[in-house]
């Protein structure tokens, strides 16, 4: 390309001369612009900022870690049946927090408070309902009817497109690692004793087996429910997720509970 | 290559670079994005003051407005139990009995009691209370532990056969095969007298020899007809009507295993007038006594 018949430059255009002078502050922002390293410090800034308003306070806001009577860690046969929820993806349908609107608890019961979600390693709120929120399931059907509709969804409720799950029967568990995932539990903060470890095995067939000495298990885990789950011999993943299900959302007795408004 | 663009007077100033030639308008953004712009920044303030926003040391600032999600969950639930107030006060407290007598609160106890069963009872008892295998229909005559509404209220409130509540009903069948106490021929001609109740096709001679065990080890609840005891909630094996099933292999297992059906109490979760709602629609839908 040839320079020859350029125009000349008007004085404007130079950025000398009688341009005039930028005096706002807002109008430095050419600096940073201009200046990719610059650019790059203070985008970081920005978002650390940003980053740290927004996570720092859920550490000591009061309304993050309202304390709840009632809220333990899960027991090992519980924690079983929570790891088989998981797998199993059954979160993607169902969610387990009901909001704070007259509808939702009506439907499923009180709200869900923060604390109730406190020894879940990672919580389970969810964000789409193919299925209903199962926050406090616990206690709303029999053992049966979990049997029943984890079997075959639609013998009981007919328009559901709920997948089978009848080989949760046929899995046989021993509970041999749930110590372990308790130890990992412990490791980000669910309070695990070294006992409640130790014996965790123990108190995994303790729970399924109602004929069991189960008080020293009912000491470590308050409330918790000693049944056999799927009414079969043997302590299969059934009966580990319908000991699961059966005590989600029953550990805080919300007619000793005030809610404080400003929470 | 065509010809250069010219820059004129009443142009606007450039950025002062230049590239192969090219220069570019400093023009300024569009005052309409501009101040839309201002507005959203103003918006976000605006909306932090009135809102709950800033974390402080102890708690969020609460906001000029007050808002509140709790409190506003907690005016709208007792926005509507004010306004069935007068009429919840009076279901709960009229007897039971006299509820039909009333248009209006018979009215209002179906209606909300229809609502009810939709949110805790079809799960089980299936839509428009048609019942499934293990679960009872509410339509027919054929009640476990009685049909008139006192009954049906007690059970709603307390559960069948439920660990939580300690006035829940309760019987238990023995599992007279797998406790072995009856053989499998036994148990096989107990059938077979059972399907001979309710003029079921059976075989004769079976039947006449399981009459005998039927008397020795299940009169006493279902009765010597079979006609069943609603204090023990046994079933009446004589109508036909079966909540398992009456063929011969279901009445077998049903006596090898025994069945133990349970029902959750409602009354933790549900108000005395919403129990009372809901025995009223099931009482009126057919099978009532």
């Amino acid at each position: 390309m040839s320079t020859d018949n350029k125009p000349p430059m008007p004085a404007s255009a130079t950025g000398i001369g009688d341009r005039p002078k930028k005096r706002s502050i807002l109008d430095r922002h050419k600096v940073l612009e201009t200046n990719a390293t610059l650019l790059l410090i203070f985008s970081f800034l920005v978002v650390t900022i940003g980053g740290l308003v927004q996570i720092v306070p859920l550490y000591y806001l009061e309304n993050t870690i309202e304390k709840v009577e009632g809220m333990r860690p899960y027991s090992p046969l519980e924690l079983a049946g929570r790891d088989i929820y998981i797998r199993e993806g059954c979160y993607t349908c169902h969610s387990q927090m009901i909001r704070p609107m007259r509808d939702e608890v009506e439907r499923y019961g009180h709200y869900s408070l923060a604390a109730e979600s406190m020894y879940d390693h990672p919580f389970q709120w969810g964000s789409k309902r193919t299925g209903p929120d199962l926050a406090r399931v616990g206690g709303r059907y029999s053992d049966e009817w979990h049997v029943d509709h984890l079997r075959d969804p639609q013998s009981v409720v007919p328009e559901s497109v709920m997948p089978k799950y009848a080989f949760l029967e046929n899995r046989m568990l021993e509970g041999e690692h749930i110590g372990d995932l308790m130890a990992a539990n412990r490791v980000v903060g669910v309070p695990y004793t070294d006992e409640m470890i130790e014996v965790a095995q123990a108190d995994f067939a303790v729970q399924a087996d109602p004929e069991s000495d189960h008080d020293a298990l009912l000491e470590r885990y308050p409330g918790a429910q000693v049944r056999n789950f799927d009414g079969q011999p043997g302590i299969s993943e059934m009966d580990a997720m319908i000991a699961y299900l059966q005590m989600l959302g029953t550990l805080v007795d919300f007619s000793t509970f005030t809610p404080v408004p400003s929470r | 290559m065509s010809k250069k663009p010219e820059l004129h007077q009443d142009d606007p100033e450039t950025t002062g670079h230049e590239w192969d030639g090219i220069q570019e308008f400093n023009n300024p953004l569009p005052r309409w994005w501009l101040w839309t712009f201002y507005v959203t920044i103003f918006w976000a303030v605006a909306y932090s003051i009135a809102y709950p926003a800033w974390p402080m040391v102890h708690g969020a600032t609460a906001g000029l407005l007050g808002w509140s999600t709790r409190a506003n969950v907690a005016a709208d639930i007792a926005a509507v139990d004010e306004a069935n107030a007068a009429i919840n006060t009076r279901l709960a407290e009229t007897g039971l009995t006299e509820i039909a007598d009333d248009p209006e609160l018979q009215a209002y106890a179906v209606n909300a009691g229809q609502a009810v069963f939709n949110t805790w009872c079809v799960q089980c008892h299936q839509t428009g209370a048609k019942g499934a295998v293990g679960y009872p229909n509410l339509l027919d005559d054929a009640w476990l532990w009685g049909g008139d509404i006192e009954a049906i209220h007690t059970t709603i409130s307390h559960g069948i056969r439920n660990t939580d509540d300690d006035d829940a009903r309760y019987s238990e069948m023995p599992a007279f095969g797998r406790d072995e106490l009856l053989s499998a021929e036994q148990i096989d001609q107990v059938a077979n007298y059972v399907m001979s109740l309710s003029g079921e096709p059976q075989d004769a001679a079976k039947a006449e020899a399981g009459a005998e065990i039927f008397a020795d080890n299940c009169a006493a609840c279902h009765m010597e007809d079979g006609t069943g005891d609603r204090s023990q909630g046994a079933p009446n094996l004589a109508d036909a009507i079966w909540l398992y099933g009456g063929d011969h292999d279901t009445i077998v297992q049903t006596v090898t295993n025994s069945r133990f059906g349970v029902m959750p109490a409602w009354q933790p979760r549900l108000s005395e007038a919403e129990i009372r709602a809901v025995a009223t629609y099931v009482h009126q839908l057919g099978g009532g006594e």
